[in-house]
């Protein structure tokens, strides 16, 4: 066994300013009340003179523009399990150590993800793309790799042995003692670890109670520690709060590349790609702004969604600052993971278009990227259709007609000068008529005789004349 | 006299003005051997800008890219039209060989939005072709388009209908008009130099004469009188005429009589 401890010493701050790359003066209240003292606080504030357990009121006169925010534990609860749930794909048994810990057992993974120092890189990477700081510590025991996190010390003990040593030099006061046991602890000269675990263990249990020994135990892996594993919700939603309203997509798009890396890791746990996103924006007096992301094919490349989002993010027009994100997957599908190959395959050909048939979408709007088809059908206007790109079958003709390489959206009434059809000058016949009637059935019906004709200038037309109503000539494509 | 002329013009020491430097350049046939002698590299230049000019729509200029466009969507890469003036008819897509599963239509509201949707296209690398039309760009615009294509190595065509020439960083410029019955090429730009006698194509002759076999007006067609509105041999008629349509009202009046 081997436990990695992911400790986050200042959750309470970076449930907040995560979403914004350099945020203003913040300091988290320890409670919503007057006499409230500053429990945490971000760099800038700090910069201010302010520090951790000072008071409020005191805390505010030194700076105009400190934000003050009051601690929200539910929402640190939230953002533990949705790392957990992100830390799923590392290794299957995650456990949530709360107020501020995730655990993950990776004796297992060690070989798949290359070695416990590469395997540490990912997770820092894949942390401060998430947007919190953290103190990552592993041992063999889930307490101990709790206890030096907890502690700041980014320990890597592999084995038992080596654990009494590096847990001896580790403060009485880590294991989170009873202030009375700290107390006589103190009184008798006993400081670190070592010092306890020197002393009678009887006499220790008589005067500090079984627990504490229990627990010392436990961290040096005595007896069992079990940890409940943690399980992944069904769905995807994750709510960002945003430290000042915000207008500018890019300033957005940091905030929802936060959410889109959340939601990655999550969809890699559960072996699972998002097709469709929702997101919603809240501001401060209005409705949600609410808008869709649709993908092609189920997908959970973090850059590939980035690259999308970017392209809605500047079609969008907010009505108001949004002061909140939240990101919701809306359509999940199983997407196996693929074998690494040497060369590009077809595969890889069709994802690429799949990307930029996404790109060009969310920029240009969905009607605007399309893909052609033809149909079973005489009358020209509906021997067409649009299709999704890629599924275009294009049915060959097995009569040899002759059709123009344009069509115009809708047929053209031409001039008729003496009998003759006009279109920048009087046409000249050169083949035809080809006679199409049909569609009586749905109310589409026409009648017309096709005809190639030439003008002046000598472009090939294809024009038709209307055989009831009126007769008339109208220009219906070009051989181009 | 002549033949001694082309054994002297043999020799490969002589270079003749108007000749085009052979290069080895990627490219994709044009389907056309005429036109293909007059290119350098034997075809569209891959990884470039070709831009044609056609100052109204009708004499050939689709045609003329439609062979190339067949053989790359044949070997399923993927040719994107950006903003095309028209609806490219699928129907005569196909029965030039195009194959529609990979075509990709982008239709952008302005001329910024093209560029992008090429640029995207382009750099998606998967694109066999690009083919875009616009009338007003800016030179610069061009400019940066002819350096996507050179990273993508996709043939990048453009199709413009202004009626004069102004100066463009493209590879290969052609202008293309009509003439009696034929498709007329002039070469405006190429790489490797030369201003080349302008390649006559026929590229209409079959069409009309496929069509003219049916034609009971082929004789003489500008003497044309306006069709008399009566039944006359139809090409395409529907399956079932209006008025033939049964009459169920006796089929239910049978048994009501017997009771």
């Amino acid at each position: 066994m081997l436990w990695l401890a992911l400790h986050f010493p200042t959750l309470a701050l970076d449930v907040y300013t995560r979403g914004a790359r350099a945020p203003s003066p913040l300091a988290i209240a320890s409670s919503p009340g007057n006499n409230a003292v500053v429990l945490t606080c971000n760099h800038s504030a700090h910069h201010c003179g302010v520090w951790s357990g000072m008071p409020l009121a005191a805390a505010c006169a030194l700076s105009s523009e400190l934000v003050v925010i009051a601690r929200d534990v539910a929402a640190e609860r939230t953002a533990l399990e949705r790392i957990a749930a992100w830390a799923l794909q590392f290794t299957p048994a995650v456990s949530i150590a709360r107020p501020a810990e995730v655990l993950l057992e990776i004796a297992g993974s060690l070989k798949l993800f290359g070695g416990l120092n590469r395997l540490r890189a990912q997770l820092e990477n894949g942390l401060a793309e998430l947007g919190y700081s953290f103190v990552l510590a592993c041992s063999p025991t889930p307490l101990a790799a709790q206890l030096f996190a907890r502690a700041g010390l980014p320990a890597r003990i592999r084995h038992r042995d080596a654990l009494r040593a590096g847990l001896g030099q580790l403060s009485v006061d880590a294991f989170g003692l009873p202030l009375e046991s700290g107390t006589l602890l103190r009184a008798i000269g006993v400081r670190t670890l070592d010092d306890c675990l020197r002393l009678p263990r009887d006499g220790v249990a008589r005067r500090l109670g079984q627990k504490l020994l229990d627990t010392f135990d436990r961290a040096l892996g005595y007896i069992p520690d079990p940890r409940p594993n943690f399980i992944p919700p069904a769905d995807f939603v994750a709510a960002l709060t945003l430290p000042a309203p915000v207008h500018e997509a890019e300033q957005l798009l940091f905030a929802a590349r936060r959410l889109l890396a959340e939601l990655c890791g999550f969809l890699c746990a559960t072996g699972n790609g998002a097709q469709r996103l929702a997101f919603a924006l809240a501001h401060e007096d209005r409705a949600e702004t609410w808008f869709t992301l649709d993908l092609t094919a189920a997908t959970r490349d973090l850059e590939h969604l980035v690259s999308v989002l970017r392209e809605r993010l500047e079609r969008l027009a907010l009505p108001r600052p949004a002061t909140a994100i939240t990101l919701k997957s809306e359509l999940l599908l199983p997407t196996p993971s693929r074998n690494l190959s040497l060369l590009p395959d077809s595969r890889e050909h069709a994802e690429a278009v799949g990307r930029l048939i996404e790109r060009l979408r969310a920029r240009l709007s969905s009607g605007a990227v399309k893909g052609l088809d033809t149909a079973t059908d005489y009358r020209p206007e509906r021997a067409w259709q649009i299709c999704e790109p890629g599924n275009g079958y294009g049915a060959q003709e097995t009569r040899p007609v002759v059709r123009p390489l344009w069509l115009l959206a809708s047929p053209q009434p031409l001039r008729e000068i003496g009998a003759m059809p006009h279109y920048q000058g009087p046409l000249a016949l050169l083949a035809g008529p080809e006679r199409i009637e049909s569609g009586w059935w749905d109310g589409g019906d026409v009648a017309r005789d096709y005809f190639i004709a030439r003008n002046p200038a000598h472009a090939l037309l294809w024009v038709y004349r209307e055989r009831r109503h009126d007769g008339g000539w109208y220009l219906h494509g070009f051989f181009a | 006299m002549a033949s001694a002329l082309d054994l002297v013009l043999q020799n490969p020491a002589i270079w003749r003005g108007n000749d085009c430097a052979r290069v080895a350049v990627p490219s994709v046939p044009s389907g056309f051997a005429e036109l293909d002698v007059q290119l350098p590299g034997g075809g569209w230049p891959a990884g470039a800008l070709t831009e044609i000019y056609a100052e109204r729509p009708g004499v050939g200029e689709l045609q003329l890219v439609m062979p190339a466009a067949a053989c790359l969507t044949q070997s399923e890469r993927w040719i994107t039209l950006v903003a095309p003036p028209y609806l490219p008819y699928p129907p005569a897509l196909a029965a030039h060989g195009v194959k529609l599963s990979r075509l990709l239509l982008v239709q952008a509201p302005a001329v910024d939005e093209s560029l992008w949707a090429c640029e995207q296209a382009l750099r998606a690398g998967s694109c066999g072709a690009v083919m875009v039309w616009l009338n007003q760009v800016h030179e610069r615009a061009l400019k940066r388009l002819q350096l996507a294509a050179e990273t993508s190595g996709a043939l990048v065509l453009l199709f413009r209908a202004s009626r004069s020439i102004p100066a463009s960083p493209a590879a290969l410029r052609l202008h293309v008009s009509r003439s009696e019955s034929r498709t007329v090429v002039r070469i405006l730009k190429r790489r490797g130099g030369g201003m080349p006698a302008p390649v006559t194509l026929d590229l209409h002759g079959t069409l009309v004469e496929r069509s003219k076999i049916k034609s009971n007006l082929a004789a003489d067609e500008r003497r044309w009188t306006p069709i008399k509105k009566e039944k006359s041999t139809s090409v395409a008629r529907s399956p079932v005429s209006s008025e033939r349509q049964p009459q169920p009202k006796s089929l239910f009046r049978l048994p009501l009589t017997k009771s």
